[in-house]
């Protein structure tokens, strides 16, 4: 079919301007679909990365344990049994899991803690927090406590404490200054604030603090095991199948970050079908344009189509003619949609480092090959009604005109 | 001389019941090998309409197509485009050279796209016929930058380019000067003679008609 692409090449470059002014179209299209891509799919990485990304991608627990029932089940009374929030569930395999974990491709970081509740004291002010104990090198594991250190070190150790900059405030402490904490169990602590933090969520700045481990086990009277794992992904998006493969694999509770982020995930996907239908629909801005250019120069080209019949040219020629017309069209409007689209997305910064009030275009998202592939199918379905129209030219009805 | 084409009881009515018009009725005709036809008769006689059943672009309402002893009659649309491209060529009175195309390309048409490719023998002959009609300087001249005569030759060249055994022309010379109209005969002539290829030439023209060594009128439908 060498000459059926010369005759279409020819009819190509016969009118440069009209086939410019069609290939042009088409790659505006293309740099709509990769634009919108680029900008919905950064959108996305920006809003999970400012929201999800200083918390666990799965975080595995023990199976939740209820009070054991003084009665049997079958003693004819109702028997309600209240669970011991104060109680800590520990993991005490945790550290046989830890390595496998930590050796598991697409795992990026594996934090051990120990969590309770507690407050904070000094002097005549008390304020409720919530508890982290971590290994000290691993205090920027999962929260990246040092990326947004304000004041002081993240080092940890078994006399001092991280605290937010909010908590800090309500309670008027600086780096150096001592405060008391005492757990939900009692036990109470002297720590020295050995640095203040601001993670931008409110929830962590003003009610969370950070401990050494071993400071942990002595608060909340936990010589041996874990209260948790908190672990983070290469890939977040990943986060419900490595949910799901822990879980089989140790047999312990693995929690995705999606469980509890609902809503996001809402608003994700409703900004994802947002951006799915402005691209579908300049594909068939593409596929109409296409369409019609291709269907006037059938109407133009009938003579030529008639005498081409008329010479020993079969309907399946025709029809190879205009549809590598379309497909040329749909395949170079494409590759300089997408090279345009590329060219002109390059220069923004990546969501991950965008400045505030900045756009937050990913061109990694552009989707360049699916634009490519999208736009060349689309040229190629927008050319079958003309082809076939071309193809049912009676040669006898223009050979006279 | 064999026979190479043969019709029996050619029928062709356009449209269906009130507004059923026929064209042919019944016309019976043969022609044979190496024969330079005209093919006489007044507007409305049906003489475009015989050209085109014999160049297979159309069947007829009934009745029989022999050529070469195939029976065009039933064979479908791939059978004939495949036969006209082998067996037919085409000469018409508006030329109708694809105009994007040269003079070579346009000669080369049939046998390229035939082939799905230009050949170097292809394009061997197609120099050859365009030299033979005169045009050896004009090979790589867009259509549109040929003649009215010159385009007419181009057109000859390239309803021989296969080596048909027929040739149907359609007023090869209606659109062309009185000297063009001579160089073109001249040059029909002189193919039919060494070549032996078959020539059915419809026109108005008298003295076109007498250059031919046959003449058929066809009047009312039928072959008079």
């Amino acid at each position: 079919m060498l000459y059926g692409l010369k005759i279409a090449t020819r009819y190509l470059t016969a009118n440069k301007a009209q086939t410019g002014l069609l290939i042009t179209g088409v790659a505006v299209g293309v740099f709509v679909f990769i634009f919108m891509s680029a900008l919905i799919g950064g959108l996305a990485v920006f809003l999970v990365q400012r929201t999800v990304g200083d918390i666990a991608h799965v975080t595995m627990e023990a199976p939740s344990r209820d009070a054991s029932a003084l009665l049997p089940e079958n003693s004819g009374l109702l028997i309600v049994r209240q669970r011991d929030t104060t109680q800590l569930e520990l993991l005490r395999t945790a550290d046989a899991f830890i390595p496998l974990i930590e050796a598991t491709p697409g795992v990026s970081a594996v934090s051990p803690q120990i969590v309770g509740n507690g407050f904070l004291v000094r002097g005549q002010a008390t304020a409720p927090v919530g508890v982290t104990g971590v290994q000290p090198d691993k205090v920027s594991a999962i929260a990246n406590i040092g990326r947004n250190i304000r004041a002081g070190s993240t080092d940890l150790n078994s006399s001092n404490v991280l605290l937010g900059t909010s908590l800090a405030e309500d309670l008027g402490l600086r780096v150096g200054q001592v405060v008391r904490l005492r757990s939900a169990n009692g036990l109470e602590l002297p720590l020295v604030v050995g640095g203040l933090f601001e993670l931008g969520l409110d929830a962590l700045d003003s009610r969370s603090a950070f401990v050494s481990l071993s400071v942990a086990r002595t608060l909340f009277d936990a010589p041996q095991g874990i209260s948790r794992l908190e672990i983070k992904l290469d890939d977040l998006n990943q986060a419900e199948n490595y949910a799901r493969q822990l879980a089989a694999d140790t047999g312990l509770e693995a929690k995705p970050w999606t469980e509890g982020n609902a809503q996001l995930l809402d608003g994700l996907r409703a900004q994802a079908n947002s951006g799915n239908l402005i691209k579908g629909f300049a594909l068939i801005t593409i596929v109409i344009g296409v369409a019609s250019a291709l269907l006037l120069s059938t109407y133009r080209r009938r003579p030529e189509i008639g005498i081409m019949r008329a010479m020993g040219a079969t309907q399946g020629f025709v029809i190879f003619v205009f549809v590598t017309q379309g497909t040329m069209i749909g395949l170079l409007g494409g590759l300089i949609g997408a090279g345009l689209g590329y060219a002109a997305l390059s220069p923004f910064p990546l969501p991950e480092v965008a400045p505030q009030g900045g756009l937050p275009i990913d061109v990694r998202q552009g989707a360049y090959d699916l634009a490519i592939t999208l736009t060349t199918i689309g040229a190629i379905l927008a050319s079958i009604l003309p082809a076939r129209a071309a193809a049912r030219v009676d040669p006898v009805s223009v050979i006279g005109q | 001389m064999s026979t190479l084409v043969e019709v029996r009881d050619l029928v062709k009515t356009y449209g269906e019941g009130d507004t059923a018009t026929p064209v042919l009725k019944g016309l019976n005709l043969t022609l044979d090998t190496g024969e330079l036809a005209a093919l006489l008769g007044p507007s409305g006689s049906g003489k475009s309409t015989l050209l085109t059943i014999l160049g297979t672009l159309m069947k007829p309402t009934s009745g029989q197509h022999l050529m070469l002893d195939q029976d065009l009659t039933s064979a479908d649309d791939r059978e004939l485009t495949e036969f006209r491209n082998r067996h037919i060529g085409f000469v018409f009175q508006f030329h109708h050279l694809l105009p994007d195309f040269t003079a070579l390309e346009n000669v080369i048409f049939p046998t390229a796209v035939k082939a799905g490719r230009e050949t170097a023998a292809a394009r061997a002959r197609g120099r050859e016929l365009l030299d033979r009609v005169g045009l050896g300087n004009r090979m790589e001249y867009l259509a549109t930058q040929l003649s009215g005569g010159q385009k007419q030759r181009v057109a000859i060249a390239r309803a021989l380019m296969n080596q048909p055994e027929l040739v149907l022309a359609d007023e090869p010379t209606g659109n062309l000067d009185r000297e063009s109209a001579t160089q073109v005969m001249d040059l029909i002539g002189e193919i039919n003679r060494q070549e032996e290829t078959s020539f059915l030439i419809s026109t108005h023209d008298e003295r076109i008609a007498e250059i031919c060594r046959r003449q058929i009128r066809v009047l009312d439908g039928s072959v008079g």
